[in-house]
């Protein structure tokens, strides 16, 4: 009960492999174009790549390196896709709907529907059964959608940014509906938010420029990012650089110091690595304050937005929080130079 | 969760196809020039109606003749549109959705009896079927004549209604997208089932209008039919041929015929531009509102 995928699409950039082990559900994340979608649709058979071959349960999903090359049409692959719209068929009612994919599998009218409704209940969507998909708020047409995979007993889950369409009201109850599902269920699902990665998945694939910067369990991800990204996602500062002795050297020749998170090793100076700390270790002055150990750059503020009850000053891909009355004291505003300063305690080194 | 929740989610209503009176930033001499184009349309149809003889209007279009023609005009319309739909779906469905060399230009020879005299499509059909043509000459083997029978009438029909079936369908498959065939295919479905299940009932009013012109069509053909199939009473005399042919024997006739035409015109058109109150699905049927303007990568 594995699926391995590996493919190629030379036209956009996207060389990526990919195994999902049984019951596992694996959140791919990522920028707008980094892949994601021509992921799934690959997985799904909807696009078929340049190269590459995958597998599911051991049946041959496609082969395109071999001689042979083979290519199973999505309707054999038993791998439902739910998109960011329901795309319920609107003339079909609910049951009908959800009855859809017993129907195409060869089940009689009857048992389908009975399949349909079943699924529906589970769903909690059965009192809906007979409305037309023009009747259904966004959340309750999402609801039947899942119904409608699912009742095609799919093998795998393919699940893209199914929530990014609902408004605030439904996006919870349809998270929970998720988590209720998933549960040993394996499955693909592409989000934007962090909440749906650590509620939903046991794993998380960040995809940049069609290739896979870097992936692993949610939390570990969150705290340790190796890519920017996943620092953004965390909600981290992230200086990339190589390591030297307890900090990193950055490209512009930045030197940060920081506490080696992997102590007990041998350092090795000279390898990629991180420099990674929180917005709130950050401190903001108007001059260069010295001692040691601490880092302080000096940048230019290039914006100043609420955050929480804090104000967060973003200084280019820097982030610092502080309190809205230190912000005032020091007379902030976009184009000014400050420094931030932050201790080395409070800054985590590591190799990537 | 309970149906009290589901109550707090955002309902998505249609947009009113009807807007409120507003400013709509017309100039004047533009819409004096759009009533001339309506005069230039409308007054030749009251020219007509004002000409018909009305005491003598029942006879003259229950006559012998005029019955038979007006029969054979429908019998061959239906044909004709019949074959169309046969025809033109498969046609407009692999234009709308196959990509392959020359796609265009084989649209572009597909429209083609759109804008060609139909008297030319006449002679083209003729060196095609007729009996020196390039297939006439095959059938003529087999003892089949087709040129200037009822088949004639049917196939002249054919070539110049056809293109009206395929533009509107191609339309409605281009506006409904493939999403929902690829979302039915991931469910299960073969493209047989895809086809009969998803495609069809999604573009029936393309269809059914297309169908409609088409037939429109089919009962107006007069250039075409009568190079292709001649004009004989009850074989290939269809009912504008009667009018052509009565206009010089028998003007009221003509004009009066010419009506029951007009007629059947009217009832097309308004059949194939209502727009029933829910009958017709939005164009992607959406059921969800747009993605919020957050869904950007934080």
């Amino acid at each position: 009960m594995t699926l391995s995928f590996q493919a190629a699409v030379a036209a956009r950039g996207f060389d990526v492999a990919l195994t999902v082990r049984p019951g596992e559900t694996v959140a791919v994340m990522g920028p707008n174009g980094a892949g994601k979608s021509t992921l799934l649709a690959g997985i799904a058979g909807l696009l078929r790549p340049d190269s590459g071959s995958a597998e599911l349960n051991g049946r041959t999903l496609f082969d395109l390196d071999g001689g042979k090359r083979t290519w199973v049409p999505p309707y054999h692959r038993g791998t439902a896709l739910l998109a960011q719209e329901p795309l319920l068929f609107p003339h079909l009612n609910v049951v009908d709907n959800v009855a859809f994919g017993p129907r195409s599998a060869g089940a009689g009218n009857a048992e389908a529907k009975e399949q349909a409704m079943r699924w529906l209940a589970e769903v909690e969507a059965d009192q809906l059964a007979g409305r037309r998909p023009v009747e259904l708020s966004g959340g309750q047409a999402q609801r039947v959608a899942v119904a409608r995979a699912l009742a095609a007993d799919p093998e795998l889950l393919l699940l893209d940014e199914p929530l990014a369409a609902l408004d605030i009201h439904s996006a919870p109850l349809l998270r929970r509906l998720f988590k209720r599902v998933l549960a040993g269920r394996q499955a693909i699902i592409i989000t934007h938010d962090v909440l749906d990665a650590l509620m939903l998945a046991d794993r998380v694939v960040i995809l940049e420029d069609g290739r896979i910067a870097e992936e692993g369990p949610t939390r570990a991800v969150l705290e340790r990012p190796r890519s920017s990204f996943a620092a953004g996602l965390a909600g981290l500062n992230f200086l990339p650089g190589t390591l030297d002795g307890a900090g990193v050297r950055t490209r512009d020749g930045l030197k940060v110091s920081g506490h080696d998170e992997e102590a007990g090793q041998l350092p090795m100076p000279g390898r990629p690595g991180v420099a990674v700390f929180p917005p709130s270790a950050v401190s903001v002055f108007l001059s260069d304050t010295h001692g040691s150990p601490r880092n302080s750059f000096a940048v230019t503020i290039t914006d100043l937005e609420p955050h929480g009850d804090q104000v967060r000053v973003r200084a280019g891909s820097l982030a610092a929080d502080i309190t809205p009355a230190a912000s005032a004291d020091l007379g902030l505003a976009p184009g000014m130079t400050v420094h931030f300063v932050v201790k080395a305690a409070a800054v985590s080194v590591y190799g990537t | 969760m309970t149906g009290k929740q589901d109550g707090l989610e955002r309902r998505t209503r249609p947009v009113p196809r009807t807007q409120a009176p507003g400013y709509s930033g017309i100039p004047g001499w533009v819409r004096m020039l759009a009533v001339l184009a309506a005069v230039v349309v409308v007054l030749p149809l009251l020219a007509m109606v004002l000409r018909v003889d009305w005491g003598q209007f029942l006879p003259l279009v229950t006559s012998e003749p005029s019955l038979t023609a007006l029969g054979l005009s429908l019998r061959t319309s239906a044909a004709s549109t019949l074959l169309c739909i046969v025809l033109g779906v498969p046609l407009a469905l692999v234009l709308a959705r196959d990509t392959f060399r020359l796609r265009g230009l084989l649209r572009s020879l597909v429209l083609l009896p759109l804008v060609l005299p139909p008297v030319v499509g006449g002679i083209a059909l003729l060196y095609t079927f007729g009996r020196q043509g390039l297939l006439g000459r095959t059938l003529d083997v087999f003892g089949l004549q087709i040129a200037f029978s009822t088949t004639a009438v049917v196939l002249a029909q054919t070539f110049v209604a056809l293109p009206f079936l395929v533009v509107s369908l191609e339309g409605a498959l281009r506006t409904s997208g493939s999403r929902y065939e690829a979302v039915a295919a991931t469910l299960g479905a073969r493209p047989g089932t895809v086809f009969r299940r998803v495609t069809l009932p999604l573009v029936l009013p393309g269809l059914a209008s297309g169908a409609v012109l088409s037939f429109a069509r089919s009962l107006g053909e007069f250039g075409a039919t009568l190079t292709f199939a001649g004009s004989l009473q009850g074989v290939t005399r269809t009912l504008p041929l009667e009018i052509y042919l009565q206009r010089e024997t028998d003007p009221d006739a003509a004009v009066a015929l010419s009506l029951v035409l007009v007629a059947v015109a009217v009832a097309v058109v308004a059949l194939a531009y209502r727009r029933p109150a829910g009958a017709r699905p939005g164009p992607a049927g959406r059921t969800t509102a747009p993605a919020p303007p957050g869904r950007t990568v934080r």
